[in-house]
């Protein structure tokens, strides 16, 4: 598991990470949200070793990360932002290098490795030099060095960054996986990851946590929360329909998209209005394209939260 | 293998998957030639011994030995791989070892190819060969110093052409400290104590009595101490800039 007590970390002018503390327990897959620059990848980094905190203290598997490097070190699959490696290596001698740095030997090697090569689809491109692969196969490739000890613990800083859509459900695919009996944290500013990977979210801004919650308790404090949207047949109905809507006495106020026609109708507070509005549109004889019960939605969450 | 074996197998394997390593190898080979031949005049002396191609060794590590080490950490810095580096259950201390030990290997390689002119001198007459040896010795620990020290330079910044030219000028000053033109900076306002500390830091002292065959257990220490500071201040650079 993962322990971090009030974590900061100070620059000369900037306080980059402030008194953050969490824990992860295994099962749990973190999704650590933020605007860019809130601290997100300085909080991994002191996770992971490679910067000192200028206070607290942080742990992996219950080894602290400054007074027992190398075992924390050991128990952490670790991909660092932009998913760096060495250029001039091959994908297959790049992976070797790490196996053997995490002193895989043998068949256990053997195995390892093949799996990470199957796992992430790396067959095609293993004698090729990483400098001349797609953005995403590079990102695969750090994410194979992460997994290829098998770590109890797992940091990914961006893992589906620069992956197109099929390659980001493969990654999505793979972490829902291992979720089982690993503590794994991503960060990422696609929120549509955290409802697809996540069991509970972190939001930091500014260096400090502002919100930690599962991703259905972050959608709850949505505005749309149990919000009804809906769209006529009959367009020319529009002005009508809204002012039906917005005469209900559980809807406290009513939005209309003039894009695409689309009337989204906020209950009162804990009211459910789904339906009050069905029985409103049979009652004045409104025919609906579409009916929505919205369960939040987490950008505008995000937004609320961290602007 | 252990951690610092493994970095040294990578690191000396990525200076032969790119042209890096042949280019040095060649120029540093065509340099020690013409050193040695047009400008040492080895037939016009008529001497059996190798002194003009050693004599020219901290001139031609001047410039050839920076080429090589700027690369050390700079460019792990540039590309962020050292955060993938330092992130694997390796100490800080192994990586400056390893990356440092494979750009040695890698000049005592480049050194090794000289033998033809080893092979030369006993043709034409019958040299010292242990002194030679010596020789071979003092220039392999002199191209050590020199890599510490640019290994030191890489890791104070991001770009490799800043890493080149600080780590120029400072084996430049190492070089030449037992001498007037950096002496006399100090000479005037420096307690003689410290002027003579600084003069008994100078590479060419050092290296001279060692390629004349003499190897003194004092200039081995020198070497060995120059090498471990530098060293020591590669891993304290980077434990403060890693990831700046």
């Amino acid at each position: 598991m993962i322990k971090t007590e009030h974590l900061c970390k100070r620059y000369e002018t900037l306080t980059a990470v402030d008194d953050v503390s969490f824990e992860v327990q295994p099962g749990e897959v973190l999704g650590f949200l933020g605007p860019n620059g809130a601290g997100k990848t300085t909080t991994m980094r002191m996770l992971a070793g490679f910067i000192t905190p200028t206070s607290g203290r942080a742990s992996i598997c219950g080894h602290d990360v400054e007074t027992d490097t190398l075992a924390a070190k050991a128990n952490l699959g670790y991909l660092p932002e932009g998913a760096p490696s060495y250029g001039e290596m091959t994908v297959y001698s790049f992976l070797e290098f790490i196996a053997e740095l995490r002193k895989l030997t043998g068949e256990q090697r053997r195995k390892r490795l093949a799996y990470v090569i199957g796992r992430l689809q790396l067959e095609r491109v293993l004698a090729q030099n990483i400098d001349t692969l797609s953005k995403g196969f590079r990102r695969r490739v750090g994410i194979a060095q992460a997994l290829i000890h098998d770590p109890p613990v797992l940091i990914l800083d961006e893992p589906t960054d620069g992956l197109d859509p099929n390659q980001k459900h493969e990654v999505r695919t793979l972490i829902n996986e291992m979720t089982r009996d690993k503590v794994i944290i991503i960060s990422t500013h696609i929120l549509e990851e955290v409802d697809a990977v996540c069991t509970r979210a972190i939001i930091i801004a500014r260096g400090k946590i502002v919100a930690d919650d599962t991703p259905q308790g972050l959608a709850a404090r949505s505005r749309y929360h149990n919000a009804v949207s809906l769209r006529l047949e009959q367009p020319e109905h529009l002005a009508a329909a809204r002012s039906a809507v917005a005469a209900l006495p559980s809807v406290a106020e009513v939005e209309v998209n003039e894009r695409d026609g689309r009337i989204t109708a906020l209950p009162r507070a804990g009211a459910s209005i789904l339906g009050a509005l069905n029985e409103l549109a049979t009652r004045q004889g409104l025919k609906l394209k579409e009916l929505q019960l919205e369960s939040g939605r987490l950008d505008e969450v995000f937004r609320a939260i961290t602007a | 293998m252990s951690s610092v074996g493994i970095i040294l197998r990578r690191e000396l394997r990525s200076y032969f998957a790119t042209p890096l390593a042949y280019v040095f190898i060649i120029i540093f080979l065509v340099l020690a030639n013409v050193f040695t031949f047009n400008l040492g005049g080895f037939y016009e002396r008529g001497q059996a011994d190798l002194a003009p191609f050693f004599n020219f060794h901290p001139w031609l590590y001047l410039f050839l030995i920076p080429a090589i080490s700027m690369r050390l950490w700079a460019e792990e810095r540039k590309s962020g791989s050292i955060e993938l580096l330092m992130t694997q259950p390796i100490t800080l201390w192994q990586a400056v070892a390893g990356k440092f030990l494979a750009a040695w290997v890698f000049t005592a390689v480049a050194l090794a190819l000289t033998f033809p002119i080893w092979i030369t001198v006993n043709y034409l007459g019958s040299p010292d060969n242990g002194a030679i040896f010596a020789a071979y010795v003092g220039s392999l620990l002199l191209a050590g110093g020199f890599l510490a020290i640019g290994s030191c330079m890489s890791a104070l910044t991001r770009n490799q052409v800043i890493a080149f030219i600080l780590s120029v000028v400072v084996c430049f000053l190492f070089l030449l400290a037992g001498y007037p033109l950096v002496l006399n900076l100090f000479s005037a306002w420096a307690p003689q104590v410290l002027v003579d500390a600084i003069a008994s830091l100078s590479f060419l002292q050092h290296f001279e009595s060692i390629s004349k065959g003499v190897i003194d257990i004092r200039d081995l220490l020198y070497f060995a101490m120059l090498i471990g500071l530098f060293l020591l201040a590669t891993a304290i650079t980077l434990d403060v800039r890693k990831a700046e």
